[in-house]
């Protein structure tokens, strides 16, 4: 049920988040979410992509600094509270979040797909399906982009 | 007291000669240094312009009469316009590779060569090289002076030298296991090589028979002191010298490693500020200034080597009574002002060094966009390095912040780079950016 997410280091300077970007759409790579964390000295742009390995391949080859991690999807009810009801069972369960951030993905009145950065994510992943959170996987994420 | 790294006799009894005879020796053999140096048109003119003669050399101090002596003035005089003897008398030329252009060349006599060896031989005795040790010489030989220079200096200690030369890493760390060598020499930065090489091939340290190494031929920090001994499981010593004063052998450590002892008794040391050209005090950063006492083939007079280092004249508990100098910090033409404070790319190598995760490839700017200096120190990321964290992102920017002005006392500000995106010309590193210089702001 996990999610390969890229994380790439940023400058923070101009044109910094252009470049990368460029660099997948040339490869023809497409970028199902993204998210960017920044500071005034640097940034860490978070992607993830159907193809991570070929873009790891041509990011590294274009000289980007890629980190490639795990990260959960988990569909939200779109509704008041759905996130708080989520985030209550992460707590139920003793799972600590490092980050989260949405994804384009969202099926509007259903549920909002968020994607978590979670401590331990093969545990994280069955304590959470134990509690009745429901987990996408990459096929049905990407599906649905 | 501090305690030796090691016991060893000392090569020659000059090393231990009480400082008022051996002031008196250096005082005999300055007056013949110029003396041998006025059959040098060159010497002869600039000795003239200085109102300086041998006559007039009585004692040590007198050197501040003579005139300064320059790699310029070297590189006027090429191929071999220096030359003190006749060219028959000749056993031996050696090159420095100039960064720019052409080479300088220096000669020797059979008796400079003689010198020379001997004073290798001091430093390797003193750095526990035994008759009986195997030495893996990793230097390059030919024009530089680093390979023939210690291999002539082991042959005098009676040691045995495998002349493995540069190249080929892998080679280099058989060719040491499988022959037992107990003492390398080589530079310190191919030191961490060979070390990285071996570990690549899964030896861990003191797997090798290594046990000492002998290390010089550029600047380096006793944090890389540290990082070899502890890949090699070795003692490592620190040398000195240019080829321009000899090679090799100007100066080298003792057991107790604190400073590099001049061999005094070859050598007229003098530091100085390098733009009033006036002595600094003992202890203080400046110029290393050398004048030979016995060369016979090429004297030089105040030869400015731009190498910046300190003196220590305190007593030695090894018993060598020549002046010690400091690791070579940097060199005057890169040194840095920023709000008053000397600052030398080695320093910013060294705090670097000192923060696990990044490469030692950085970029120092300075400008002046009001009336206050301002640096920028951009640091370039290894890629394994990275984390999906900005908390562990900002404790490395944090630290590289800290120890940058633990080690020079200046604030600067830091930026982290992308890996190869600061600029190296030619496969050097360009260390400096200063825009105070070139007039942008
Ligand atoms: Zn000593």
């Amino acid at each position: 049920m996990k999610i390969r997410q890229l994380s790439l280091f940023l400058e923070n300077r101009p044109g910094q988040l252009r470049f990368p970007c460029k660099v997948l759409g040339d490869a023809g790579i497409d970028i199902v979410t993204m998210s960017l964390a920044d500071t005034a000295q640097f940034g860490i742009l978070r992607l993830v992509v159907k193809e991570w390995e070929r873009a790891k391949a041509v990011l590294d080859a274009a000289g980007v600094v890629v980190n490639v991690t795990e990260v959960l999807a988990v569909d939200v009810p779109d509704r008041p509270g759905g996130l708080a009801a989520v985030l209550d069972a992460f707590e139920q369960a003793g799972v600590g979040v490092e980050y989260m951030y949405a994804s384009a993905a969202r099926e509007r009145g259903l549920h909002a797909t968020l994607l978590f950065r979670l401590e331990d994510p093969d545990r994280a992943a069955k304590l959470l399906e134990a509690a009745g959170v429901k987990l996408v996987g990459p096929d049905e994420l990407f599906a649905r982009s | 007291m501090p305690t030796p790294v090691l016991e060893s006799p000392i090569h020659d009894p000059a090393e231990t000669l009480p400082v008022p005879e051996r002031r008196a020796l250096q005082a005999h053999r300055l007056q013949e240094t110029v003396r041998r140096a006025s059959a040098v048109p060159f010497y002869r003119d600039a000795l003239g312009r200085a109102g300086a003669t041998a006559e007039a050399v009585r004692s040590v101090d007198d050197v501040r009469r003579l005139p300064f002596t320059t790699k310029d003035d070297l590189r006027e005089e090429y191929p071999l316009g220096l030359l003190a003897v006749p060219r028959g008398e000749l056993a031996r030329v050696h090159g420095s590779s100039g960064t720019t252009g052409k080479p300088t060349f220096v000669a020797y006599t059979r008796r400079d060569l003689e010198t020379w060896s001997g004073l290798v031989a001091r430093f390797l005795v003193a750095g526990g090289l035994r008759p009986d040790h195997l030495v893996h010489v990793a230097f390059g030989y030919g024009l530089f002076t680093g390979g023939f220079g210690l291999h002539y200096g082991i042959e005098r200690v009676g040691a045995a030298v495998v002349p493995a030369a540069g190249g080929n890493t892998p080679r280099q760390v058989m060719l040491i296991r499988d022959l037992g060598a107990e003492v390398l020499v080589c530079t310190p930065s191919y030191a961490l090589h060979i070390a990285e090489v071996a570990a690549a091939e899964g030896f861990r340290p003191g797997d090798l028979p290594l046990r000492l190494g002998h290390f010089g031929g550029e600047p380096w920090t006793e944090e890389m002191r540290a990082a070899i001994e502890d890949a090699l499981g070795i003692r490592a010593f620190n040398n000195y010298g240019l080829s321009e004063v000899i090679g090799p052998g100007v100066s080298g450590e003792c057991p107790y490693r604190t400073g590099m002892h001049v061999q005094e008794d070859h050598f007229l040391v003098e530091c100085v500020d390098p733009d009033t050209l006036a002595h600094v005090p003992d202890g203080e950063v400046g110029e290393l200034v050398f004048t030979t006492l016995t060369k016979e083939a090429m004297p030089v007079l105040r030869y400015r080597t731009r190498d910046l280092a300190a003196l220590d004249r305190s007593p030695c508990p090894c018993g060598r009574t020549g002046v010690r100098m400091s690791r070579v910090v940097g060199r005057s033409d890169d040194m840095l002002i920023i709000r008053g404070v000397n600052v030398f790319p080695s320093q910013i190598e060294e705090a670097l060094l000192r923060v696990e995760g990044t490469a030692p490839h950085y970029l120092i700017e300075v400008s002046r966009p009001g009336s206050l200096d301002e640096a920028v120190v951009k640091v370039e990321m290894r890629p394994s390095d990275f984390r999906d964290e900005m908390r562990q992102l900002q404790e490395l920017h944090d630290r590289i912040d800290r120890e940058i002005h633990a080690v020079t006392g200046v604030r600067m500000a830091v930026e982290l780079v992308a890996p190869n995106t600061l600029e190296r010309s030619a496969g050097k590193a360009k260390r400096v950016l200063d825009h105070r210089r070139t007039g942008r702001s």
